[in-house]
């Protein structure tokens, strides 16, 4: 995977020197002070991150997490960067891999601002750790496989308007719709649209368990993901 | 010694559409080359294909020794290529992005600050070599693409039309800058502009319609052209003795005559190479014919080349 690790330190870098790593980075800590602010300090209130890492932020993830990989192929198509950097002797996994793992540090930069929310907790209370690990690594498996299917979208376009759109759309019905057609359906439909739905997934790390069939949905969900996208960027070579 | 570029029946098929068609050609190493073609002739497509960037849909070709295919990766750490367009970031300096491409090329870590030093020598970066990509102009962003494509020190250099788009005084610094490449390293570019081509080349592939029309020194090709050029005779004599009396000299292929203003304007084709300047005007001489023009229309490459572009 020679090269991989250069274009993950250069899209890592890209976001610090671009206004949408800024953007999103404004959101997400505005998102996540107001609802830390209204939920753990009040008094009487439990000392933990679980409103935090509640069920609703996969949703604040489902806004902002394509907006984080709109740009990192669509970029490349649009400007023809993309001659230069596949003229280089790097093969299509290691551009995939650079990428994901790009977006995914600079996603987990984000995570590691919440890390702040615990000085108070640790203060004047005792936090549950465990709560707190299982918490963190669902978000961590959420975002990897958000980023995935954003990575996805941007390959298959040029124009970072449609690379957003279709992964809104996409982690959309994967997140949230899936879960209402879930609850209204019986049997066999209603187990099959649980089990991939990111939410139900994501469900047993809220309530500070890691579950190896969770964790394996979130792993082979983002590696289906990034497979396809090496096949989408390889496909060019046959088109 | 082996070719640098070895190509063999290379054909290109965007949908039913054929961009190139049965291309055979091979370049020696050291040499500067230009493709030659009006716009939309395939050059890009078969650069596009050399570089390893899209694979041709039938016929093989080896870069550097290796086979553009099936070695595609190995062939692509000798090269170095600069596109048409010019793609780079413009968020990044330019010191940021040599870096950045000497890494993905796989130069290593302990050589990049010297590479970056040389081609930042070679290209003249200096005065913005700590600039963002973006506030630079045209002809500074063409330096840095050309600075990014010799970083790793490749065997062979593609081109695509690399002085489009800059002023008098930057395409003259490039073709110079081109011209000194040739001694380290195998040049390929392309471009449409026939001067440029001869200013800067020692071997030239003219392509139109994705077919090769011609290749050889540009000289070569210009005698060639040349020696087909036809001759231009204004005397005052009686048309058909004069058609009969030219058309019998030795190696003349045409005769045409027409009547322009008193004078009769003619036309002589030779045939193959021949010089028939002296033939005619001894024959004119001969005849007493009163003459008031005798001149060579030199074809010239230009001219053949827009014979080609125009589909003759």
């Amino acid at each position: 995977m020679g090269g991989a690790w250069t274009i993950t330190r250069k899209e890592l870098l890209g976001y610090f020197c671009s206004p949408i790593g800024y953007v999103v980075l404004v959101i997400f800590l505005g998102l996540n002070g107001y609802l830390f602010g209204m939920t753990n300090l009040e008094p009487g209130m439990e000392a933990s991150l679980r409103p935090l890492f509640g069920r609703f932020m996969p949703l604040v993830l489902l806004f902002i997490m394509p907006m984080l990989t709109m740009r990192l192929l669509s970029e490349e198509f649009r400007s023809g960067t993309i001659e230069t950097l596949m003229t280089a002797p790097i093969n299509d996994a290691a551009v995939i891999a650079g990428k994901f793992l790009g977006a995914l540090l600079y996603y987990m930069v984000l995570l590691a601002t919440t890390l702040f929310y615990l000085i108070p907790l640790v203060r004047h209370g005792t936090p549950d750790w465990g709560g707190v690990v299982a918490g963190y690594l669902g978000l961590v498996l959420v975002g990897a496989l958000y980023i995935a299917a954003g990575l996805l979208f941007s390959a298959c376009t040029s124009n970072q308007i449609i690379a957003v759109i279709c992964s809104f759309v996409f982690l959309a019905l994967l997140a949230v719709i899936t879960d209402w057609i879930a609850m209204n359906v019986e049997g066999t439909p209603r187990f099959l649209l649980q089990y991939i739905s990111v939410g139900y997934q994501y469900g047993d790390f809220v309530r500070g368990a890691i579950s190896l069939s969770s964790v394996a949905y979130f792993l082979t969900g983002t590696f289906f993901l990034l497979f396809v996208s090496v096949k989408v960027l390889e496909s060019r070579r046959w088109r | 010694m082996a070719a640098m570029i070895e190509v063999q029946n290379l054909t290109k098929y965007y949908g039913s559409l054929r961009a190139i068609s049965e291309l055979s050609f091979s370049i020696a190493g050291g040499q500067v080359v230009g493709f030659l073609g009006p716009n939309g002739a395939g050059k890009s497509t078969t650069l596009r294909i050399l570089c390893g960037y899209q694979p041709a849909s039938s016929g093989s070709a080896r870069v550097a020794g290796f086979d553009v295919f099936n070695q595609s990766r190995q062939m692509r750490a000798h090269i170095g290529y600069l596109p048409e367009s010019t793609p780079l970031y413009p968020e990044m300096r330019v010191r940021e992005y040599l870096r950045f491409r000497a890494r993905l090329k796989g130069v290593s870590g302990a050589q990049i600050s010297r590479r970056i030093e040389q081609v930042n020598g070679q290209c003249w970066l200096a005065e913005f070599i700590n600039r963002p990509i973006g506030q630079l102009s045209k002809g500074m962003r063409q330096r840095v693409g050309l600075a990014d494509a010799l970083i790793n020190d490749p065997q062979v250099l593609f081109l695509d039309e690399p002085t489009i788009g800059l002023d008098p005084t930057q395409i003259r610094e490039t073709r110079h800058l081109i011209g000194s490449l040739g001694e380290k390293h195998t040049v390929v570019l392309s471009s449409h502009i026939l001067s440029e081509v001869e200013a800067t080349c020692n071997e030239v592939i003219i392509i139109a319609r994705g077919h090769k029309v011609a290749q050889g020194r540009p000289r070569e090709l210009g005698a060639q052209v040349a020696g087909q050029s036809s001759l231009i005779v204004e005397v005052q004599a009686p048309a058909a003795a004069l058609q009969a009396a030219v058309a019998a000299l030795d190696g003349v292929r045409q005769v045409q005559v027409h009547e322009n203003d008193g004078w009769l304007r003619v036309r002589v084709e030779p045939q193959g190479g021949n010089d028939l300047r002296q033939p005619l005007s001894r024959l004119i001489q001969q005849k007493g014919w009163p003459l008031r023009e005798l001149r060579r229309e030199v074809a010239s490459l230009e001219d053949y080349f827009v014979k080609i572009v125009a589909g003759q």
